[in-house]
């Protein structure tokens, strides 16, 4: 059989065509990210190209708030972890673990949402604006774009969860996959936003 | 036409195997048209969309052709006022605007899209519903900068819109706002585009069809695609700074707050560059198909094209600032940008000589694609020389932003890309439309275009170096310009009249051309194995791939014809959500560029609600499908 039946199966499940073996899905998320890498690298250099620029208060440095930002990175590295669980769930057809996992990878992403809200609405009590001075200019459209991302993520993984309940999720490991691929990306990006922003201001390096 | 086509919708129990029934499919059914205009309007169908995508693309160089004569018009002697000054403006910004981003990439997008899958050995692109999307993004942004004229407030700060021109104290009122969210919409369109050519061009190839024995235009496309994946985020990130500052008061390009304008000028090229290239490989890419087939020799130095092509993609990334040598970067950089400068020229060069070295000793056959293809590279050395002329940054420092520099890139654009782009027109015409254009009228357009596009760009050369800058309203009778820019508007009506004849031809080619056959020139990629115009499902039998140029290679050792298997084939179902998705986006952009207006938010809130809808909607219906069965179509198989 073999040959003739993987014929046979392809012809009614349309198994897509793929010359490398990996998915389709997969390779296109993959360019994206290494697309997205571009938008974030010209929204980071922005922000060190205008570091020490502003002409008026608040500073950074007067602002930022290291504690605060770690948990809520640490928050976010969880998410993470528990990303990698649903995959490797879906992965085992488990979809019980899958709808677990991915729910909690989506409420601590929710966590790292609330935290950020916090931050930002801290900030705005402080004076830092969008309008105020290049930092704020700078800080609100950086943050506020990685937070977009991560709200997007965060939507995407409920749509698992509550598609999990109406489809066959067993059936999507590639899809969940490249979801999965997507949210350590966003993650990782957070990484050297809190290193140049947050790290670097308080290490005395930043200029 | 899929008469036999067993179209399975998502009601139809009888079809348990189909991929519809294991989606959810809960929002409505899809789309089953196959003539028609929803047909077309909902088709993932890659040779319509590149269809589409062409017609498009000819219709803005109708356009952007238009607007550049009304420039002309208004240099054609001192002193003139054809138009008024801020019309000018818009005219000469919507002229560049229009030709670059709805004409020439749009042009090249309709020939990756027709071409790509049926040279790979494809039955269609990695994601069929994506490509749809590109297409009606790329719509929604033509739309948003073009609507721009009935408000009286088109785009007007110039194609590279330099900070603080564009800023809400120096251009108020809404023309750069449109200009932004066009090209932001514009930008999303090609991104989706590129990642969609990057992965068929990955994982749809046919078997045996390794990297290197991609035809060169794949190639090309390949390396044109991950040049857009990499140069459109800076450019987005800096239409999304300049919108922060207009529409919410950010300071990135205010001067007074600390704001750099420098910096819009530095991600403006990290993309501007590129985007040269962007423009110019496809071209090469065509040319590179052209020559073979009409020299009847392989193409001279496959390799080392391709790899050219792929060190000229790199190294675009490092050139930006011969832009810039003006603005006082000082002179480590203004050296360091003139050398990688320099260093760029090398690839093209090869490039060229291969190009010679593919005439050389061949049998030449001089049809109207082959014309084009020679007057190509011939146009193109004069634009490139004078591209080298501006790696100096001293001679550069005399020739920026005089009409020198004007002349240069309408060498490389229309002398390069628009000229090869009308041979790949004509040499593929037959495989799309199954019928020839006039070949005697084709010869007759093509000196038309070739004298009229020297009789304007030549001369520029001479205004350039005697001193007249780009983007003036007009002139005064003294400076000695008067006799040169009266040649150049003559011959922009020439060339007008050329690409009229062209496009003349083109129609009457549809309507009586001779009936073309499968392979009317004796070509060599695997597009000229399969009938002219392709059917649906392009391969009956997915071909495998021994050789380079494998479709020539089976002519001459007779390596038999793959045979088709019996099995249905799948073909991905059409779809609405593409659609929803793109009105949604156009809804949103306008809406925000009118969101001091009353009722403003409330519009950019709608359109997100029908963006949001069209992807669920998308998501959920899933890629669906239907079974076509070749041994029954009528006559596509023969
Ligand atoms: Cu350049």
């Amino acid at each position: 059989m073999g040959h003739a039946a993987i014929a046979e199966h392809d012809q009614h499940h349309h198994v897509e065509h793929s010359y490398t073996g990996i998915p389709n899905k997969k390779v296109l998320m993959w360019a994206f990210l290494a697309s997205d890498c571009m938008f974030f690298g010209t929204l980071i250099s922005t922000y060190i190209i205008y570091h020490g620029k502003s002409l008026v208060g608040p500073y950074p440095v007067e602002v930022l708030s290291i504690p605060v930002t770690t948990a809520s990175s640490f928050v976010l590295l969880m998410s993470s972890l528990f990303m990698a669980l649903a995959v490797a769930a879906v992965n085992r057809k488990d979809i019980g673990q899958t709808r677990l996992w991915i729910f909690a990878t989506a409420f601590f992403g929710l966590i790292f949402l609330g935290f950020q809200s916090f931050e930002f609405t801290e900030f705005f009590h402080r004076g830092v604006t969008l309008q105020k001075n290049l930092f704020g200019s700078t800080f609100y459209t950086m943050t506020g774009t990685h937070g977009l991302h991560v709200a997007i993520g965060v939507l995407w993984l409920f749509s698992w969860f509550v598609y999990s309940y109406f489809g066959d999720i067993s059936d999507k490991a590639v899809d969940i996959e490249s979801t999965g691929l997507y949210w350590h990306f966003v993650d990782i990006v957070w990484i050297v936003i809190f290193t140049v922003i947050y790290l670097v201001e308080f290490v005395g390096i930043g200029g | 036409m899929a008469t036999s086509a067993d179209v399975i919708g998502v009601a139809s129990p009888a079809h348990g195997h189909s991929d519809t029934d294991r989606e959810l499919g809960v929002l409505g059914p899809r789309p089953v048209a196959k003539t028609g205009l929803w047909s077309w309007l909902t088709t993932v169908d890659h040779k319509r969309i590149g269809i589409l995508y062409g017609l498009s693309a000819l219709f803005f160089l109708v356009v952007g052709g238009v607007e550049a004569l009304l420039v002309r018009l208004q240099l054609a002697a001192p002193n003139l006022s054809v138009l008024p000054a801020d019309i000018y403006n818009q005219m000469f910004t919507m002229h560049a605007t229009t030709m670059i981003f709805l004409a020439i990439m749009p042009l090249s997008s309709a020939f990756f899209n027709y071409l790509v899958p049926l040279m790979i050995g494809a039955r269609d692109v990695a994601f069929p519903r994506l490509n749809a999307f590109s297409l009606w993004v790329f719509w929604a942004g033509a739309a948003l900068l073009n609507v721009s004229w009935l408000t009286g407030s088109a785009p007007n700060a110039s194609w590279v819109g330099y900070a603080n021109i564009t800023s809400k104290q120096f251009n108020p009122g809404l023309s750069a706002d449109y200009w932004v969210m066009g090209l932001l919409v514009l930008g999303v369109a090609s991104v989706a585009a590129s990642l969609n050519f990057f992965v068929t061009i990955i994982n749809m190839r046919a078997p045996g069809m390794t990297l290197m024995r991609l035809p060169v235009f794949v190639w090309m496309t390949f390396i044109t695609n991950i040049l857009i994946l990499l140069a459109f985020p800076p450019i987005t990130i800096a239409l999304i700074q300049l919108m922060m500052d207009r529409m919410f008061g950010a300071n990135f390009f205010n001067v007074a707050a600390g704001g750099l304008v420098i910096l819009w000028q530095h991600w403006f090229w990290i993309f501007g560059h590129p985007e040269v290239y962007i423009l110019i490989l496809p071209a090469m890419g065509v040319v590179s198909e052209i020559l073979p087939t009409f020299s009847r020799k392989p193409l001279f130095g496959y390799p080392l094209i391709v790899f050219s092509g792929a060190f000229i993609g790199f190294m675009g990334f490092a050139v930006w600032s011969h832009h810039m040598f003006t603005t006082g970067m000082g002179v480590i950089a203004t050296l360091a940008f003139s050398i990688t400068t320099s260093i760029i020229a090398v690839p093209t060069g090869v490039k060229i000589f291969n190009w010679i070295g593919t005439m050389w000793g061949g049998h030449i056959r001089f049809a109207t694609p082959m014309l084009y293809a020679t007057g190509f590279i011939a146009m193109f050395t004069i634009g490139g020389f004078s591209g080298v002329m501006h790696s100096a940054a001293a001679a550069d420092a005399q020739q920026h932003d005089t009409y020198f520099v004007v002349a240069h890139f309408h060498y490389v654009l229309i002398g390069g890309t628009l000229m090869a782009l009308l041979g790949g027109l004509a040499y593929w015409f037959p495989k799309i439309t199954g019928r020839m254009m006039n070949e005697a009228f084709g010869k007759v357009a093509f000196w038309t275009i070739m004298i009229g596009f020297n009789v304007t760009f030549f001369p520029m050369h001479i205004l350039g170096l005697n001193g007249m800058p780009r983007r003036i309203y007009t002139y005064s009778g003294d400076m000695g310009w008067n006799f040169w820019n009266l040649v150049c508007t003559i011959g922009a009506f020439v060339l007008a009249f050329g690409l009229l004849f062209f496009f003349i031809n083109m129609a009457m080619g549809l309507k009586k051309g001779a009936i073309a056959g499968d392979d009317p020139w004796d070509a060599r990629t695997l597009e000229w194995s399969i009938p002219s115009p392709p059917p649906e499902y392009n391969f009956a039998a997915i071909p495998t791939v021994t050789h380079l140029d494998d479709f020539w290679h089976s002519k001459i050792t007779g390596k038999p014809k793959p045979q088709y298997d019996g099995h249905p084939i799948h073909m991905p179902a059409a779809s609405y959500y593409p659609m929803v998705v793109g009105i949604g986006m156009f809804v949103w952009a306008m809406g925000m560029i009118y969101k001091d207006a009353p009722g403003g938010f409330l519009i950019a809130g709608a359109g997100m609600l029908a963006l949001i809808f069209g992807v669920y909607g998308w998501a959920l219906e899933g890629p669906g499908g239907y079974h076509v069965d070749p041994s029954k179509e009528s006559g596509a198989h023969n």
